[in-house]
């Protein structure tokens, strides 16, 4: 018995350890990004190696991870998905129990380090609607579609009402992509629209004050002078005066007087236009076109259902990032805190994303193979 | 309708795959352009603007605390004032390191261990660019060492604010309370942006309860700074609201009176106007100094205050429980009255000692002997046990306290202050919840003569009085008479309707009890008879004497000195004026006075004379006595002959040796 479960674990380490593929582009274009990530950190930290150091520690177990991932083949991972699914989504349950945090309440206390389960999710939820898809008919029915809606309503309900509207929007919006990915019917996808927009006076109803004051604040930034209103000046300050080619790296003016609030983190995008300006934020979002582009490219390649889905919605989730952050950085969209990937500063997030790539990298090793 | 496929097509699903992710990209491309052309929107077609506002940008917003609502008593004297004063503030993005600043400040500034403890807490929940008070309240020494070595601290400015000063000191201490400085503790209930810039918050008394009244909004100011972060000058001014000031109906004459007339005697008095519940005076004595604790008490002070046996923190008119004793003798006989028990002329004879029927036990009247057969006007007059004993009985421990719950005992008379104590009211479910055990009827007896479980405020019983002397139309304390939102602006009354209907079904049951309680004052036998002496309008009062001990030895009934007993008792009086048209009520207690009538008696008329006073001695619609109207002359100064062996019932007659003869 135990001699089989030894046999057992040592066929599956072999198997995850012979084969390191790599998909060499979408390699390169995380490298070069995670770079252009430490420069921009180390000139909005006024130079402060603590932070890049910290920073790329980060992206080492990042990639640690990545590669580790990457040799788990999307079979074995199809196999756990419901468990990780409901994993996550229980410990979600837990910490609307006896989590604790300022304000709202997200993270676990382990002990040894904080953690925020929804986190996971970000992952767990793409994995879990490709492997209820997978075996069932595409394009889907109504049937399929409401059990995959219930499958995103629950963590989802439970992120936001911790409250974190930011990471409950990237959770959905991959699990709507898995869903979009699998081929629903054009007309159905514009009938749940037109619901969920005739929803919006009700869910506005059930948004916090604060989360309201932020979308109003962004109507009219002068109202709030002292707080997000505040923010939103400052940010669209830096970003504009950066003009056509930027002040230069360290040179911006707005986070080194500290005129720009978070500037490590939620605004470091504004640091990076106001450096870099319109030449450097389109050579980013070029960027980050380029990594989606290939993630996509990618599922295309891969070998069943649920490995296109997965991929394909991991790569459609990293666009919400982008455009989320981008959005409310230009004053677009209200403040939400959703990071710039792999480029603000903090750990769960260029961590968890790693990790996903690092599925996007298996999924590519186990393609198809053209004859 | 498409034929239903039953078996998968994994090629099929692979082109509608690659369409939808086609279909998928091109979506995402033309969102990242939109978000491009925001971009080329901010940076090309804005450009020069956001430049100019870039290198203009020396401007940060600092919030603008309210100023705070003053105080005022009911003729304008200002209770609260708003004065200034100057602050150390530190903001925290500017300081390098921390601890090597306070410690180089520390020899500038002096700065004591609260001042670092306060400002560390603080510390931790602000945001870096907002500036955190360390010291309040600089010396105009710490002021000018400090602008000599200000070039040393960046980061580091004396902000001037306002800072509370109460010019009355002790006298509304317990009334308007203090404000203090805000703590851990407060910044998790408060509003954050509602307090942004404010260092100060409602503690105790007013200043808590109406904190969001008297605190007001903050403003905002936009100033240019300099690369150091120092105030270059002021852009724009959003002014604050500031908070509205109050209007109570205390009387700063009144309430200086009463204070005065405890002589530091601890105690309490209450004065409420019937008409509307409105509070007159509030005083407990003694009081301590609010201005001490709003810049933070030191720790000398606040032991000393602590320490101090005669408690002066104690707030004895709101949170004191006493028993009320025989001052609530004639709420008991209206109880009789208003529930058809006893007609106003049943009479009961009075023999020194009541029995329950069947039961050994003895509960003495306060005159050995007895005073023979009275009615109910008499057994008021005389306070005589032996009526009220009987009228308990017969009534039983529920009617009674069911009726007595109709006077405010037993729960927060809902006055506008917080802490207030409710008292306890005895009942068989009291009892029950707080003894686990029966009732017994020796307990309804003496609860007939307010002893026993019985137990009231000051602010309660004056309540009571109030609401029998108003014809029994309840009205909730208040002390807050109007709110007044500026400085020229007028004062908006705050409404204060009844809490309920007369309580008083019968308005000839009122006539007999107030007819009782003037008796007290101007009877041939009352307990309170030279109390009226002199006071151009009709009195109506009761006087109680309760005992503090059990009785533990015969030196009670031998030592009558007036030390002596007043070590043993605790002395109430309540009174209501004019009798005829009631337009104020009071109670006040001595914590040790020898009887209810010399002892708290002349606190309750120096509080009526000073009211009068304060009316030019003229009360319209009330009948005004002839000025040679002397009651009878007062009664020998014969002791009372009081008490049973083991239960607290005292009686009292004024016991002063200057009067002349009388019926002894």
């Amino acid at each position: 018995m135990i001699e089989a479960l030894y046999a057992r674990a040592r066929r599956f380490l072999r198997r995850i350890l012979t084969r390191p593929r790599i998909d060499l582009p979408l390699a390169f274009g995380l490298f070069v990004l995670a770079l252009t990530g430490l420069a921009t950190l180390y000139s909005a930290g006024d130079g402060s190696l603590a932070l890049v150091g910290g920073q790329a520690g980060r992206f080492v177990l990042g990639g640690a991870l990545l590669l580790l991932v990457s040799r788990i083949p999307p079979p074995v991972l199809r196999g756990w998905a419901p468990w990780l699914y409901a994993g996550s989504t229980a410990l979600l349950v837990v910490v609307a129990i006896l989590g604790e945090g300022r304000g709202s309440i997200r993270w676990l206390d382990l002990g040894v380090m904080r953690f925020q389960p929804s986190e996971l999710l970000k992952l767990t939820m793409p994995m879990m609607v490709a492997w209820y898809l997978h075996p069932r008919q595409l394009p889907p029915g109504w049937k399929d579609i409401a059990m995959v809606g219930l499958l995103i309503a629950i963590p989802v309900g439970l992120i936001a009402e911790q409250p974190d509207l930011g990471t409950a929007v990237l959770v959905a919006a991959a699990g709507a992509f898995a869903l979009f990915l699998s081929g629903m019917a054009w007309w159905r996808i514009g009938l749940l629209v037109g619901a969920v927009a005739g929803m919006v006076p009700v869910g506005w109803h059930f948004l916090h004050q604060y989360q309201r004051d932020r979308v109003l604040t962004l109507l009219n930034p002068e109202s709030d002078p002292l707080g997000n209103g505040w923010h939103i000046i400052q940010s669209q300050i830096a970003v504009g005066s950066g003009g056509i080619f930027g002040k230069g790296w360290q040179h911006s003016t707005q986070s080194r007087l500290d005129f720009l609030p978070e500037h490590t983190t939620d605004f470091i995008f504004a640091v990076f236009s106001e450096e870099f300006g319109l030449v450097g934020v389109a050579a980013l979002i070029a960027l980050y076109a380029f990594i989606i582009g290939r993630c996509l490219w990618i599922a295309m390649e891969a070998r069943d259902t649920y490995s296109r889905l997965l991929a394909g919605a991991i790569g459609m989730s990293f666009f919400v990032y982008v455009f989320v952050n981008g959005g409310m950085v230009a004053g677009m969209l209200p403040v939400v805190g959703v990071p710039l990937p792999l480029i603000s500063y903090g750990g769960t997030s260029a961590v968890s994303l790693l990790t996903g790539f690092g599925v996007l990298m298996s999924i590519h090793a186990n393609r198809k193979m053209h004859l | 309708m498409k034929l239903r496929r039953s078996i998968k097509d994994p090629r099929g699903e692979s082109l509608l795959f690659r369409r939808r992710a086609l279909a998928g990209f091109v979506l995402i491309v033309l969102s990242l352009c939109l978000l491009l052309s925001r971009f080329v929107f901010l940076q090309v077609t804005h450009h020069d603007e956001f430049v100019t506002r870039s290198t203009n940008n020396r401007v940060k917003p600092r919030a603008i605390p309210p100023a705070r609502g003053l105080i005022y008593d009911r003729n304008g004297v200002l209770l609260a004032d708003n004065v200034p004063a100057f602050r150390l503030e530190v903001v925290p993005e500017q300081i390098k390191d921390m601890p090597a600043l306070l410690a180089q400040l520390g020899q500038v500034v002096p700065l004591d261990q609260d001042d670092l403890d306060a400002f560390r807490k603080q510390l931790k929940q602000s945001r870096r660019f907002e500036s955190v008070p360390l010291k309040m309240h600089l010396t105009e020494d710490e002021i000018a060492r400090f602008a000599v070595n200000r070039w040393r601290f960046p980061g580091v400015d004396v902000v001037p604010y306002l800072t509370r000063r109460y010019p009355l000191g002790g006298m509304f201490a317990h009334v308007v309370g203090y404000v203090g400085r805000i703590d851990t503790d407060d910044l998790e209930r408060l509003d954050p942006k509602r307090y942004q810039g404010t260092s100060h918050v409602g503690r105790s008394g007013l200043e808590r309860s109406y904190e969001n009244i008297l605190h007001g909004t903050p403003g905002y100011e936009l100033l240019e700074v300099n690369a150091d972060g120092r105030t270059q000058r002021v852009l724009e001014t959003h002014a604050p609201t500031p908070g509205k000031n109050l209007y109570l109906s205390l009387d700063v004459r009144l309430q200086k009176a009463a204070e005065a007339a405890f002589d530091g005697r601890p105690g309490a008095a209450v004065a409420i106007d019937p008409r509307n519940g409105q509070v007159l005076a509030m005083v407990s004595v003694p009081t301590f100094d609010p201005n001490l604790f709003v810049n933070g008490i030191s720790q000398v002070d606040y032991a000393a205050l602590t320490n101090d046996p005669d408690k002066p923190l104690y707030n004895r008119a709101l949170r004191g429980v006493y028993p009320p004793g025989s001052t609530v003798k004639p709420l008991v006989g209206l109880a009789g009255l208003e529930t058809g028990m006893r007609t106003p002329q049943d009479s009961v004879v009075s023999t020194g000692v009541f029995y329950i029927p069947g039961q050994q036990r003895g509960y003495r009247d306060d005159q050995r002997g007895g005073v023979g057969r009275v009615d109910l006007v008499g057994a008021i007059e005389q306070s005589v046990n032996t009526y009220f004993y009987k009228l308990a009985l017969d009534m039983g421990i529920d009617r009674f306290s069911d009726y007595m719950g109709k006077f405010g005992f037993g729960r927060p008379t809902g006055i506008d202050l917080i802490g207030e104590s409710s008292g306890v009211l005895p009942s068989r479910e009291w009892k029950a919840a707080n003894y686990k055990q029966p009732w017994y009827p020796g307990e309804t007896v003496i609860a007939g003569i307010g002893q026993g479980f019985w137990a009231v405020t000051p602010l309660q019983l004056s309540h009571a009085i109030a609401t029998f002397a108003g014809h029994g139309v309840p009205y909730a304390p208040r002390l807050v008479m109007a709110t007044q939102g500026g400085v020229n602006a007028k004062p908006q009354p705050l409404a204060n309707p009844p809490s309920g209907p007369s309580v008083i079904r019968n308005p000839a049951d009122w006539d007999v009890v107030n007819q009782g309680m003037q008796q007290v004052i101007y009877g041939a036998k009352g307990t309170g008879r030279q109390l009226g002496i002199g006071f151009p309008y009709l009195m109506a009062g009761k006087s109680g004497t309760a005992e503090r001990f059990s009785r533990r030895s015969e030196a009670y009934d031998t030592n009558r000195s007036t030390e002596y007993l007043a070590t043993r008792h605790r002395a109430w009086f309540v009174a209501y004026a004019p009798a005829d048209n009631p337009q104020i009520a009071v109670a006040a207690i001595l914590e040790s006075g020898a009887w209810g009538a010399s002892a708290a008696g002349p606190i309750v008329r120096t509080i009526l004379d000073t009211w009068l006073a304060g009316h030019d001695g003229v009360i319209a619609d009330a009948k005004r006595l002839p000025v040679s109207a002397a009651p009878l002359p007062p009664a020998a100064s014969i002791p009372p002959d009081a008490g049973a062996e083991d239960i607290e019932p005292v009686e009292d007659l004024p016991a002063q040796a200057t009067t002349t003869g009388g019926p002894p």
